[in-house]
Order: C-alpha cells, then sequence, then structure tokens
C-alpha cells in the first residue's frame, strides 16, 4: 500500500500518458481508415491498388516490428521521431488499416438500390458518397469501430517498449526500484481495464445516440 | 545508411531459427486458445447464471487489458507466487489465454447460430444428446468458425514479437539482438518485416478463400 501512495504519481502521470496516445492515435487512425477505406472503393484501379498496399503492409507485419522501424531504423534514413510521436505514428497507422477494412466492408454493405436511386436522382460521385452511403454505412461501423479502440487502446502498452513513459513503463519502472511484482502489475491491470471499460461504455452511448436519431429521422420522413 | 546485402546474409540464418520459434509459439498458442475458447465457450452457454457471468467478466477482464502487461505478470509475478514458467511457455501461455476470450465469441457465435430447429429435428428422430451434438449440430457449426479462428491464428502470429519482451529469442528478438551487438539495424529489422509480409500475407489470403468457400457453402 504504501508503494502504491509513493508511486501514484508516476502511475498517474503514466495513465495520463497511456490515454493521450490513446486519443491521439484514434484520430490518426479514424482519419487513415476513410482515407484508405474510401480508396479501396475507388473505380481507379491504381488508388485502389495503393490502398490495398497500404492495407496489407501495415495489417500484414507486426505493430512492434512498425514501432521499431519508426523509432530505430527510420532516423538512420534520416527521419527522426520523439518516442512520443513515433508511438502515436505507429499505433496510428496500424490501426488505421484495420478500421479501412471496417469504411470499406460498410458501404460496400449498402445495396444496389441505393447507388440506383443516387443515379436516378442525377447524383454525382461526390454526393452518392456524400449524401446517400456514408450516412447510411456510418451506424454499421460504430461497433467494429468500438472494438478497434479497444485494440488501440492495449496496443499503447507497446510503446512502452520504445521507451514512452506510459502506464506499462510506469509499471516496470516500480518493479525495478522496489522488487514488488504483483502490486504494479495487478494495479496497472486494473486501470487498464477501467481505461477500456470507459471507452466502451463511450462507444455504446454513441451507438445508441446514432441509433436513436435515426429513427426518428426515419420517423419524420415516414 | 545504405542497404548491405552482406549484413543481409550474415544474419538470415539466426532470423530462421527465430522465425522457427515464432512458428512454434504461434502453433501452441493457438492450440491453447482454441481449447480454452471451447471451454469458455460451452460454459457461458450451459451453466447457471453467476457462473457465466463470472466467467464472461474474467474473459472481458483478459480481453480488456493489454497482452504485454499479462505476458509481464506470467513472467515477474509467477515466479514470486512459486510458479515458474520458462519464457517460451510463458509466452504460450500469455497468447492462449489472450486470444482465448476471442475465440470463445467464435464458438459462442457458432453454436447458437444453429437454428433451434436442428435440435428438435434430433430429438424427435430419438438422437441422443450426444448423437445431437456430434451428428447434427457440431458439423453445422464448426465450418463457418473455421475462417474466424484461422484469422485469429494470424493475428497470434503477429503478436508474437511481443515475446521478446519476456525474452524470448524469436523472429524480432533475433533480429533486435543481432541489431544490438553489430549496430546494423536497417536490414534485420526490414527483414523482419519482410519475413512477416511473406507469412502473413499468403494465410490471409487464404483464410478469405476459406471465407468465401464457406459462405458459398451456405446459400
Amino acid at each position: 500500500m504504501d508503494m502504491i501512495l509513493e508511486f501514484s504519481p508516476l502511475l498517474i502521470k503514466g495513465a495520463g500518458i497511456t490515454i493521450v496516445i490513446t486519443l491521439a492515435s484514434a484520430v490518426l487512425a479514424l482519419t487513415i481508415s476513410f482515407i484508405v477505406g474510401l480508396m479501396r472503393c475507388s473505380r481507379n484501379a491504381l488508388i485502389r491498388g495503393i490502398g490495398l498496399v497500404y492495407l496489407e503492409f501495415f495489417r500484414g507485419t507486426s505493430a512492434l516490428v512498425q514501432m521499431f522501424f519508426m523509432f530505430y531504423v527510420l532516423p538512420l534514413l534520416g527521419v527522426s521521431f520523439s518516442p512520443m510521436a513515433a508511438g502515436i505514428l505507429a499505433c496510428g497507422l496500424n490501426l488505421g488499416s484495420y478500421g479501412s477494412e471496417v469504411v470499406r466492408g460498410a458501404i460496400k454493405a449498402i445495396g444496389k438500390p441505393q447507388y440506383e436511386a443516387a443515379y436516378s436522382l442525377n447524383y454525382t460521385y461526390t454526393q452518392l458518397y456524400r449524401y446517400v452511403l456514408i450516412p447510411q454505412a456510418l451506424p454499421m461501423m460504430i461497433p467494429p469501430f468500438g472494438n478497434l479502440l479497444i485494440e488501440l487502446m492495449k496496443l499503447t502498452a507497446v510503446t512502452s517498449l520504445i521507451t514512452l513513459t506510459d502506464l506499462t513503463f510506469a509499471a516496470q519502472i516500480v518493479r525495478a526500484q522496489t522488487g514488488l511484482t504483483l502490486e504494479p502489475f495487478v494495479l496497472i491491470l486494473v486501470i487498464y481495464f477501467l481505461i477500456a471499460s470507459a471507452l466502451v461504455a463511450f462507444v455504446d452511448v454513441l451507438a445508441w445516440r446514432i441509433a436513436r436519431s435515426r429513427g426518428r429521422s426515419l420517423k419524420l420522413e415516414a | 545508411m545504405d542497404w548491405s546485402w552482406s549484413v543481409a546474409a550474415d544474419v538470415f540464418p539466426m532470423l530462421l531459427v527465430g522465425l522457427r520459434i515464432t512458428v512454434l509459439a504461434t502453433i501452441l498458442g493457438a492450440a491453447v486458445a482454441y481449447g480454452l475458447g471451447l471451454v469458455i465457450a460451452v460454459v457461458r452457454l450451459s451453466s447457471p447464471r453467476p457462473v457465466s457471468l463470472t466467467v464472461y467478466w474474467a474473459a472481458e477482464f483478459i480481453r480488456r487489458t493489454p497482452l504485454l502487461v499479462q505476458l509481464y505478470f506470467l513472467f515477474y509475478v509467477l515466479p514470486d507466487l512459486g510458479i515458474f514458467l520458462s519464457p517460451f511457455w510463458a509466452g504460450v501461455t500469455g497468447l492462449g489465454l489472450h486470444f482465448s476470450t476471442y475465440t470463445a465469441e467464435v464458438f459462442r457465435a457458432g453454436i447458437l447460430n444453429v437454428p433451434k430447429g436442428q435440435w428438435e429435428a434430433a430429438k424427435s428422430l430419438n438422437y441422443t444428446r450426444g448423437q445431437a451434438w456430434s451428428r447434427v449440430v457440431l458439423p453445422q457449426a464448426i465450418p463457418p468458425m473455421i475462417p474466424p479462428l484461422a484469422n485469429y491464428a494470424i493475428t497470434m502470429f503477429k503478436e508474437t514479437p511481443l515475446l521478446a519482451a519476456i525474452t524470448v529469442v524469436e523472429l524480432f528478438n533475433a533480429a533486435n539482438i543481432y541489431s544490438n551487438t553489430n549496430y546494423k539495424y536497417l536490414e534485420p529489422m526490414t527483414l523482419v518485416g519482410v519475413m512477416f509480409l511473406i507469412v502473413s500475407i499468403p494465410t490471409a489470403w487464404a483464410a478469405n478463400r476459406l471465407e468465401r468457400r464457406y459462405a458459398n457453402q451456405q446459400r
């Protein structure tokens, strides 16, 4: 218990860093998901191909290898990042590849009649996506994006291996300085569980609100 | 810094030894994940509510916390409690335990997806419970489970570098050790990435094909 009190500032700071990396890389991953997911839906084979290469590269190699590459190898090629930037970039680029499949899957799941309706209304390609496909695909994306958000949060623990002082790193410092093992690791497992549960609750509320608002607008139209 | 083929050739044999450990850890970890996942699914489907809820939250706890921290737990905490695992077996246990909470969902959904009428049909044909499981339910439940289960094996393969953090010398760690001794970083880490791609892209495509085949069969 004394240990926990003595090291609580360190652990709180670590938890803060974990949350910051999670949120920052979530924004990056979400952006990439849409860019790459929409590229994969393109009519242009070259654009589809670039999207596929991105997907296979970041989904096909290990996140830890990508992180080490960014932190230890890219500086040799003249591009250096701080641990924080490398961590956020690696987490975001990696999860963005998984997210792009969510975006593509949701858009492909929309039925052909919706395309036909848009064409018959003389919508342009952009309007088709902007007013027809994306608004209908969005609610379908929320639950799988929620799962990916938890995966992303768990991935941030790996940033401790590129010297980022996140929650896992803080527990390692406690272990190194006190020799205690059970207390620091159980404590951070609980903190990770609480952060994840907060994220799950957030996504559930979001899904519920979208379902409710869509239900209302459909009623109004009817 | 330029690419050097002699460094690549130098490190390559060590990477192959590491790759063997990686593949072995993946296969054993997947075996644990499938076995334990099936147990979790059956317990959740057939136990009284308090037991089923306890198992659900235990699985959620494992699923919502990072594998890396769980590996540290197995590696640093268990010996203090009197349980000694070699780094490799701690890694296999960690991988298997973590992903059993994912495969459990696959098994659960697969079993629940067999329509109730199938159970009733088996009963009306006077099948025993064992016959109903082995002749009617499982033959219908298992094929759709195969692609997602295969995909989790691929995911586990990509998570094995975390075992480096608990001193297992698998593919990634083999490269890392070479890098730190010889101060060559570009070639080993690039080769590791390429090796991951060489294994994971074809297997992912194979899993994808399986998925399409089973999707067609159902229609």
